[in-house]
């Protein structure tokens, strides 16, 4: 495949490494992080406006987390040895360290969050289900079933104790990624203390846009009233973490500028050319500047319900857009230049490819198959009791 | 013997390190070489290089490097005088058939050899998730093409552009420094075929070896020593253009 090079590379740069699956890899992990953020205001800060969409982003937060390695595993020259990351770390590897990061979020956090939270629903589903159903609610129990009001203290005292973990260990989830590219001294895109910070903002901004959206969706197809009070409150969050993650990245952009080291002409250069459309123009004007300006004026003016439903929905998606973009720019950015600052090469993304277009595209489809799959088994709604206690007679209950 | 749930996760985890050991396996006998009585490097001398590609050649051949790959290049620079900071620098298929002649004769055009510069801190070493790549006790940058995941942090974190992915394996490669000569008492495969001796291989642990003579009568660079790497591939005559 010819790549078309525009002054000099060194030879081994003209391919790309890091292809859009890579590009996935830290959008994926920000919905998750950012979600699971959303999810704590109510658990911890008890902001109870947001109490609409707890379980919901626990759930999305879980479909993207499942979702997460797979762009990773199909990037890797060796996918089968992919366990040496665990079995054999190298510990000075930020790459290898992130691994555990992984693994305990998953599995001290969120599985674990969510098991405590749904435990009550599962052990009455277990009683009341038939047929396969209930074998899977048996087996979801893990053989805990007591619903005693003492149990059932317990079960909240320690999901609380978990959120309170989860928080910052959400932030070290996606600081964490950021690290993994701010700490590659050779690279000057990446190379920033700054990374790990606008990683977690963006990773915030993402989530609770995307939360948000699907709130507003699953309300929508399931023929619900959505809650403005829930969504205003959302988009106000919205807002103010954007306006944080954006102004950190401005500092970032500032500083470059004003320092102009030896790098700067040449990614300069980039921006103005490979990197225009989809950094000023889909991630700054519309993916950034646009969504933080509607947003505003939902807080500036009195709309109506129906005209401030309809912003937040655009800005939503256009905030997505725009972190998607955010991604692309640093991964995809961050090698189209030459180390040498003295050229510059292209990327072109296959379609039917091993990591190309149509891989993307289901690896993004994936998260909500399994979304849909969790809310069948765990629905996550409030303004419905699918199942209520009385329904069911617990079988300890009075142990 | 009676093994208790207890003992057995014990010892599940100790048989899959003791695994873990047998499958790396034994290296490649070298009975009269010691690593530690090595340090190996290189010198490049830029006022002998004549770009005719020989070493591109010869380490292809030597090494199996798939075209279009380098573990070992050349490039040509050409600088005006007013511009030290923005030199014109062109690298035809790694000028492995050397280079067309160039026209202008204006400021001045110099060949610069690149390979690996087996950095004492490597920073691709530092970023491999499961320690494939490693400094050896004899200070040579290698790859255990049966370890790599193919990763390719350690490509991203090279600042000399190195490495590559060897499409053959699929795991990370690089110039090894004929490791499997060195270790046999031969020189590179690079060193060995240069007509102008641009290219030596240099002990630095080796008291006798004239490094030591030439790095204290010569000013000699290294590649980009901001990013404080211990790159051990030394250059004479290597002009501030070069990055």
């Amino acid at each position: 495949m010819h790549i078309p090079v525009e002054g000099f590379m060194y030879p081994n740069e003209v391919e790309l490494q890091w292809s859009v699956l890579i590009v996935l890899y830290p959008f994926i992990t920000g919905l998750v992080a950012g979600a699971f953020i959303l999810a704590s205001l109510e658990r911890v800060f008890r902001v109870q406006a947001v109490k609409p969409t707890y379980r919901l982003a626990l759930l999305t937060a879980l479909s993207f987390l499942l979702v997460a390695p797979l762009p990773l595993q199909l990037h890797l020259g060796h996918p089968e040895r992919s366990l040496e990351m665990y079995l054999t770390p190298h510990r000075s590897s930020a790459m290898a360290m992130f691994g555990f990061v992984y693994l305990w979020y998953l599995m001290a956090v969120l599985l674990l969050e969510i098991w405590l939270d749904y435990r009550r629903d599962i052990v009455l589903k277990s009683q009341t289900a038939k047929g396969l159903p209930r074998l899977i609610y048996r087996i979801l129990t893990l053989g805990s079933d007591v619903l005693s009001d003492r149990s059932l203290r317990i079960d909240e005292r320690l999901g609380y104790f978990i959120t309170l973990i989860g928080i910052p260990s959400a932030f070290l989830l996606h600081g964490y990624v950021g690290f993994i590219f701010g700490s590659v001294k050779a690279n000057p895109w990446w190379s920033s203390p700054l990374m790990p910070i606008v990683f977690i903002f963006s990773a915030m901004v993402s989530g609770i846009a995307a939360v948000m959206l699907l709130y507003m969706l699953s309300s929508r197809l399931r023929g619900k009233q959505i809650d403005i009070r829930c969504l205003d409150k959302i988009a106000q969050y919205l807002m103010y973490t954007f306006i944080i993650d954006f102004s950190l990245e401005m500092l970032d952009l500032l500083q470059r500028i004003y320092e102009a080291d030896e790098s700067f002409r040449s990614l300069d250069f980039m921006v103005h050319t490979r990197l225009w459309t989809s950094q000023v123009i889909v991630q700054i004007l519309l993916g950034t500047v646009t969504p933080i300006a509607l947003l505003g004026l939902t807080q500036l003016f009195s709309l109506t319900e129906s005209i401030r439903k309809r912003i937040y929905a655009v800005a939503g998606c256009l905030t997505v857009i725009g972190i998607f973009a955010m991604r692309w720019n640093v991964v995809i950015g961050g090698q189209l230049f030459s180390k040498s600052f003295l050229g510059y090469t292209s990327y072109k993304m296959g379609f039917a490819t091993r990591e190309g277009l149509l891989t993307a595209i289901i690896l993004m489809i994936l998260p909500f198959i399994i979304l849909w799959i969790l809310v069948k088994i765990l629905p996550p709604w409030t303004d419905e009791e699918s199942i209520s206690a009385s329904e069911a007679i617990p079988v300890h209950a009075a142990s | 013997m009676d093994i208790t749930r207890r003992r057995l996760l014990v010892l599940l985890p100790a048989a899959a390190v003791a695994w873990e050991f047998v499958r790396a396996g034994t290296p490649e006998s070298a009975p009269n070489y010691k690593t530690s009585e090595h340090w190996w490097g290189m010198l490049i001398d830029i006022t002998e290089c004549i770009g005719c590609g020989s070493c591109v050649r010869a380490c292809a051949q030597e090494n199996d490097v798939p075209d279009g790959y380098y573990r070992t290049w050349i490039e040509r620079y050409h600088v005006t005088d007013y511009a030290i900071e923005r030199p014109q620098v062109e690298s035809p298929n790694g000028g492995k058939e050397g280079f067309p002649m160039n026209e202008d004769s204006s400021g001045k055009n110099f060949f610069v050899p690149k390979l690996c510069n087996h950095c004492a801190d490597s920073p691709c070493t530092q970023v491999c998730p499961v320690g494939a790549t490693f400094v050896s006790p004899d200070g040579v940058v290698l790859v255990d093409k049966n370890y790599c995941l193919g990763c390719r942090y350690c490509v991203q974190a090279c600042p000399y552009g190195c490495r590559f992915i060897n499409p053959k394996t699929n795991t990370a490669d690089k110039c090894s420094l004929c490791y499997h000569r060195i270790t046999k008492g031969l020189t590179t495969a690079c060193a060995e075929v240069c007509p102008t001796g641009a290219r030596q291989l240099a002990d630095l642990k080796n008291p006798k070896d004239p490094i030591h003579e030439y790095l204290r009568t010569h000013s000699v660079q290294i590649l980009k020593p901001h990013m404080a790497t211990g790159a051990k591939v030394f250059y004479n005559g290597m002009d501030g253009s070069v990055r």
